[in-house]
């Protein structure tokens, strides 16, 4: 795209993935070669940037300031050095449709591949694999950004570390990312070998996510919640590593990175106002999930986007809970705080709550990146709807365990804690803040969630 | 900034002594609010101490609902005071004697104009507050009085049917602003306002508005009656040929 006079822009009101609490803002449009002048044009309430506005909560919205959309940018791949520089813009998506057929994947994938890679950075998200590989951050190489003073630098590992890991989780806070430069996983096939473990009580789950999680590359485990008694917690434990050529039967041989990702249907614009989620269709969908699943399978060979994007599958899902939103509740908590993990779920399944996703996962060590989530131990995700009254005080109570036992909330989740949760869950806060005083003093940067949580 | 589940940092009552307008700010207050501002002309009866807890800072401040020309630097000042406004609550108001307005139309006036003009001044000094914040909550207190005006008190219900036109047309106008705006049309309400009065069909406490109130606010919705039947009642009462709806029992 050439340069442009004019920036193109529109007022709207936004929200993220969850619905909730949407603030007006100017919409600009921007890329490479018009961020200076978009930033130079902020107004008092500043700017932040936005991708694919996956964030559940308001990390990517600024009531009454701007809001800037960079344009996907270019994807070149270096199969030498095993790496890929992407423009900060591209989808995880469009990532994929270019490497997986050229024998590689991304180092990580969250459960949807419609996030960017500035927002991938960002929130320094985490895979099925972070207890072998860590988060996004570990795996990036080089950061192109553009600073509040508009000058752009390129910063790394051994690159100016401190504004680079302060990038790394931070929210689009430090600074306009504009290009990302990321190590790449070699492959042999497009296909995840996957064992499938259906496991009737929590014990069960967490024990045997313990003890395979070495073995596996992936691995995540569903729970049902709204199983009563002992059952509380069963889940389905899935398990999974890339598949090389051999295990292929001969017709997929033919074409082992072969590669489609497609949606097979979309949530229609007009859900009941209340959605169509309740303890009576989610128990039911629960029942069903569980006993779909077999009591032991090995190797089965899945899609990328069957293992790592199920979700994605129906468009627009999120209009489920309707129109008053969703919220997820994600926490970590240290391995020797499992007993705090065991309280909260057995506490949320007392509540009964209508709750059909629900991830368990194990994480390994943390990055040096001062607002990053992940930390060793077990981490849990959870959806609710808004529209269930007490909800606030229910989750006010999990904070007060989670903080007690050393844990946290992911920001990407966030929709609702307030600033002394999030204060104590990063007790790093004041580093990551010296550097954004450095590159941002006079306060460019900010977003409705900065302004919640007193980030800025 | 609120949170995804309403919880407000900051809340605003304009009225502060209002029982209504308190009872709704009792059922917005939750431990993610930080700061309450009950703002009246006598800030020393507004009993701050009502609603102290741990971890929420409660303001009490001079506001004059009749000076119409120091609304938008009173808000302006709040905002620099205690940031972005998320809730503002518009509840004072006057019923007045509809015996003092006959014989001194003055009277009528100074009613008219605290509900109706410092009403319309107090909103929109708010509402230019929350656009420029892009977000934000109003909750204006209309009173069924204002659907049909009844020889008791037409100079009042008159009030509120103005304010009540108004805040529809707020709402309107700020829809895709992030702002949103809550009328409230509360029936015959026991409080200190009524006290002596006849009560009428359908009475209600001002916590039951406050609740009501709260929940309709979370659900986005433009307008609550409370309680909720009086929806219903004026839905009819609105046809009622005018010689009947003079002799019907109203209070
Ligand atoms: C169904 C679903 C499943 C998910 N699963 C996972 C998961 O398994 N693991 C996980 O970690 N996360 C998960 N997420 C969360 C998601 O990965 C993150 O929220 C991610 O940041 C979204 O990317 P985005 O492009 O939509 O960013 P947005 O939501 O638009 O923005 C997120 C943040 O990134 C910043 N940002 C975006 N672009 C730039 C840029 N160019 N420069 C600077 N800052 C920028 C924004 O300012 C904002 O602070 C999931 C989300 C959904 C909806």
């Amino acid at each position: 795209m050439g340069a442009r006079d004019q920036l193109e822009s529109h007022r709207a009101e936004l929200t993220g993935f969850g619905l909730t609490n949407p603030s007006g803002a100017v919409v600009v449009d921007i890329d490479d070669e018009v961020a200076a002048t978009a930033i130079k044009d902020l107004p008092a309430r500043g700017g932040i940037a936005r991708g694919l506005g996956r964030s559940y909560g308001d990390p990517a919205q600024n009531g009454g300031g701007h809001v800037l959309r960079l344009a996907p940018g270019s994807i070149v791949v270096d199969e030498q050095a095993c790496t890929a520089t992407v423009g900060a813009g591209v989808s995880l998506d469009d990532v994929l449709r270019v490497i997986v057929p050229r024998g590689f994947f991304v180092p990580v994938t969250p459960g949807t591949r419609y996030v960017t890679i500035g927002g991938a950075v960002a929130s320094d998200i985490h895979g099925k694999n972070h207890h072998l590989d860590g988060s996004f951050g570990n795996h990036v190489t080089n950061i192109r950004m553009m600073l509040a003073d508009t000058t752009v630098v390129d910063v790394g590992p051994d690159d100016d570390p401190e504004l680079f890991w302060a990038t790394v989780g931070g929210m689009g806070l430090t600074g306009l990312m504009l290009e990302v430069t990321f190590r790449l996983l070699p492959i042999e096939t497009s296909r995840i070998s996957v064992d499938t473990y259906r496991l009737d009580s929590l014990d069960d789950v967490m024990t045997e996510m313990v003890a395979s999680e070495s073995d596996f590359r992936y691995s995540v485990a569903w729970l049902d919640l709204l199983a009563t008694g002992r059952r509380v917690g069963r889940g389905v434990l899935t398990n999974g590593a890339h598949a090389v050529t051999d295990q292929l039967d001969p017709a997929a041989s033919n074409d082992p990175l072969g590669y489609a990702a497609d949606q097979i249907a979309v949530m229609p614009p007009l859900v009941p106002p209340h959605g169509v989620i309740n303890k009576l269709t989610v128990k039911a969908f629960n029942e069903m999930w569980f006993r779909k699943a077999p009591r032991q399978r090995t190797g089965e060979l899945q899609s990328i986007p069957t293992y790592f994007h199920p979700l994605d599958l129906v468009g627009n899902w999120n209009r489920v809970y309707g129109a008053e939103g969703f919220v997820q509740y994600q926490f970590h908590v240290p391995d020797d705080a499992v007993d705090t993990m065991v309280s909260i779920i057995h506490r949320l399944a007392a509540a009964q709550l209508p709750i059909f996703m629900t991830v368990l996962k194990r994480f390994g060590p943390g990055n040096p990146a001062p607002l990053s989530f992940p930390q060793s131990g077990w981490q849990l995700a959870v959806d609710i709807g808004v529209a269930h009254r007490r909800i606030g005080t229910l989750l006010g109570e999990f904070d007060r365990m989670v903080l007690a036992v050393g844990g946290r909330h992911y920001l990407a989740k966030d929709a609702s804690m307030s600033a002394e949760t999030f204060r104590r869950g990063y007790p790093r806060l004041a580093e990551w803040q010296a550097v954004r005083e450095r590159v941002d003093p006079a306060g460019v940067w900010a977003s409705d969630q900065s302004r919640r949580l007193g980030l800025t | 900034m609120q949170n995804a589940l309403h919880e407000a940092q900051t809340i605003v009552l304009l009225g502060g002594t209002s029982e209504i307008g308190r009872a709704i700010v009792e059922q917005l207050v939750t431990p993610a609010t930080r700061t309450l501002v009950l703002a009246c002309r006598r800030p020393d009866e507004a009993n701050p101490d009502e609603f102290a807890r741990d971890g929420l800072n409660v303001v009490t401040t001079y506001f004059d609902a009749a000076a119409t020309d120091t609304h938008d630097p009173f808000v302006r000042g709040l905002a620099a005071d205690h940031g972005d406004l998320d809730v503002v609550v518009v509840a004072f108001g006057q019923l007045g004697d509809q015996a003092d307005f006959d014989a001194d139309p003055q009277a009528a006036a100074e009613v008219v104009h605290v509900n109706y003009t410092g009403a319309v001044t107090a909103c929109l000094a708010t509402a230019a507050q929350m656009r420029r914040q892009g977000h934000g909550h109003i909750t204006v207190l209309s009173s069924v009085a204002g659907e049909r005006a009844r020889a008791s008190n037409y100079v009042y219900g008159s009030s509120k049917a103005g304010i009540d036109a108004f805040a529809q047309g707020l709402g309107d106008a700020l829809q895709g602003t992030g702002v949103r705006v809550t009328v409230v049309r509360p029936g015959f309400v026991h409080s200190k306002m009524t006290r002596g009065m006849k009560s009428a069909p359908f009475a209600t406490t001002p916590r039951v508005v406050g609740e009501l109130t709260a929940e309709a606010m979370r659900k986005g919705k433009h307008t609550v009656w409370t309680p909720g039947i009086l929806r219903y009642v004026f839905m009819t009462l609105r046809h009622v040929p005018r010689p009947i709806f003079r002799r019907l029992p109203l209070g």
